[in-house]
């Protein structure tokens, strides 16, 4: 085994344990500070597969914008009765039967997954460009297309939002 | 060097425990951090992928993923203070009925 | 025996910027206090030490030997957690800002995305702890401080991106030497509209006033500090300085040239090039220290819609016309 092999183990066992308290604790609170904990270790695992430029985003936007957003919320809805309720639903184990079930098919298409296809984006020519820059060259060139319609994305979500929330004048 | 399988095992295990979380909470909004946490799964298969064929692709695929997220989550916290302010609870059993 | 050489030279490189900041923050309220107090015609601490040098040791001891009060009400982990959670971030990013040409601790490629990844994190410290103080003014303070930097921080990414998009690179050492090459070496005249928003900004970041309504005292008590006393009320206050230190040294690197001086004085001045760039470095960003002092000093507190109107109707706009102004500049004149 090497370092990278022990780190990478470190990062997979405390991300699972980290999801699965997530999704079990029962303040939503914690839940959210468990979450900004398991995005920095996913950070980090983009920083072993060279995505630097990634790593940054998932931090700026996942943990310092979105996650705030969910706090936000979770802090102006003001949940006081919530920790005393249940927090399954009554059906819980089906709902544990299915994640059972997908992810046996999962780990079966992976144990016979192969690569079968070469891109010219070694890690030598990324680290020249640095990946900033390549990823910036593609992005602009190659997917100028999607990345309008991205904007547009936002710029629904934007206009969406303000609708949904403005109380309405009567 | 780690083994490509090793982060799609990690990523689909994180996928599926998502989906769980999705499926057994009563809270809408942990129901929509597991939403996220499927879209993380699926961000490190992609990343992992793009290292190991070597094509920045999937870096741009997480680039729009991470953007819809963010319009997700704009647009379903702004329907979970409506639905709030409506039904003063954002629990999935208390929003059974149809009728307002 | 070269991987050990390294991480020795880093945990020097570390500890002197660890202590040179600790120092820095002591210092630093000594200074507020003298400045403000000139600016009001008083006197300042006087009485420990001579000319009240020795008063911020004063002011530790005192804090650190304070009884720790923990609300009933509270939520303890996180009310314990907040502070540290606070202050992680803000310690962090000094570790990618390039003091001189050859000082910088870590040397990444993603310099400048690092610190606003960082900036971006502790308003969960500031949230966490106006909500686990279970009070309401702590509460109010939390929220407050929560939407307040996380609309500024979108005028800030914005105007910063101009700077990226003129510089051609998110890395700190490449910003300052594009910059050299314009004929007053920084870039603060060319993008003038960028800097100002940046400035407002950097002010509404690191809570202070104008913007210092998450602790306004004459309506929230001391907002999301309420309830922190002794020890972790002296961390809030140190990540508030290391803040401020930061955000200075931001606008010196990315609009006032880092470590270097203009080069029409170096022209004139020959001699002035055997100085150290730290030298330069540090006069800059306590030139922005002070001027955070004298706003204080000067300027009233805003109200809170007053403060979400500049945020959202003036910055944002404002900070989007300059990047579309750059952009075009860049492409088509330069």
């Amino acid at each position: 085994m090497t370092t990278v092999e022990y780190f990478f183990i470190y990062f997979a066992v405390s991300m699972v344990f980290l999801s699965l308290l997530i999704i079990t604790v029962k303040n939503p609170v914690h839940s959210i500070l468990l979450m900004l904990v398991l995005f920095f270790h996913i950070a980090g695992l983009y920083l072993f597969l060279n995505a630097e430029f990634l790593a940054a985003v998932q931090v700026i936007l996942y943990a310092g914008a979105i996650l705030v957003l969910f706090l936000f919320v979770i802090m102006m809805l003001n949940l006081k009765e919530e920790l005393v309720s249940h927090r399954f639903i009554g059906e819980w184990p089906v709902g544990v039967a299915i994640g059972l079930s997908i992810s046996l098919f999962c780990i079966f298409a992976i144990s016979h997954f192969q690569i079968k296809y070469e891109g010219n984006m070694t890690i030598e020519i990324i680290k020249t460009l640095t990946n900033t820059k390549a990823l910036g060259k593609i992005l602009y060139t190659e997917f100028l297309l999607p990345f309008e319609i991205a904007s547009i994305i936002l710029l629904i979500a934007i206009v969406g939002a303000i609708v949904l929330a403005k109380k309405e004048q009567s | 060097m780690v083994p490509l399988n090793w982060y799609l095992y990690l990523s689909s295990v994180i996928f599926v425990i998502g989906v769980v979380g999705f499926l057994i909470r009563r809270n809408l909004i942990i129901m929509f951090m597991s939403i996220e946490l499927m879209l993380n799964a699926v961000n490190i298969s992609l990343i992992a992928f793009s290292h190991y064929i070597q094509d920045l692709k999937g870096q741009i695929m997480v680039f729009f993923i991470i953007t819809v997220a963010a319009a997700e989550a704009a647009i379903g916290l702004a329907i979970l203070v409506a639905l709030f302010r409506n039904k003063n609870s954002i629990n999935t059993d208390d929003i059974a009925i149809m009728k307002g | 025996m070269e991987f050990l050489y390294t991480l020795i030279i880093n945990i020097i490189k570390v500890a002197v910027v660890f202590g040179v900041t600790l120092l820095h923050v002591a210092y630093a309220t000594y200074f507020e206090r003298k400045v403000i107090g000139r600016m009001q015609c008083r006197l300042g601490p006087t009485e420990v030490g001579p000319m009240g040098l020795l008063q911020p040791f004063a002011d530790m001891f005192k804090s650190l030997f304070k009884e720790d009060i923990i609300p009933t009400k509270a939520d303890k982990a996180v009310f314990f957690i907040a502070p540290v959670i606070v202050l992680a971030p803000t310690m962090t990013s000094l570790s990618v800002i390039p003091f001189s040409e050859k000082f910088i601790i870590a040397d990444i490629n993603v310099g400048m995305l690092f610190i606003l990844a960082c900036a971006s994190l502790s308003v969960y410290g500031i949230i966490l702890a106006g909500w686990s103080s279970g009070s309401k003014y702590a509460f109010f303070g939390g929220i407050r401080s929560a939407a307040q930097v996380i609309s500024y921080e979108i005028a800030m990414g914005i105007s910063l991106a101009s700077v990226f998009l003129m510089a051609g690179s998110v890395r700190l050492d490449e910003i300052v030497k594009a910059q050299y090459e314009y004929p007053l070496s920084m870039y603060a005249p060319h993008l003038i509209i960028g800097f100002v928003v940046f400035l407002i900004a950097a002010f509404a970041e690191t809570n202070r006033t104008p913007f210092d309504l998450p602790e306004a005292e004459t309506e929230l008590v001391a907002g999301y500090l309420t309830e922190y006393s002794g020890f972790r009320y002296a961390l809030f206050f140190l990540s508030e300085y290391v803040a401020m230190f930061i955000m200075s040294s931001i606008m010196t690197l990315c609009f006032f040239g880092g470590w270097t001086i203009p080069r029409f004085i170096t022209d004139i001045l020959p001699f002035l090039l055997y100085v150290p760039g730290i030298f330069w470095f540090l006069l800059k960003v306590y030139f922005f220290i002070f001027f955070y002092y004298w706003v204080r000093a000067t300027v009233p507190r805003y109200r809170f819609d007053q403060l979400m109107k500049i945020g959202w109707k003036v910055l944002i706009p404002l900070s989007l016309f300059n990047l579309l102004l750059v952009a075009f500049v860049k492409r088509f004149v330069l």
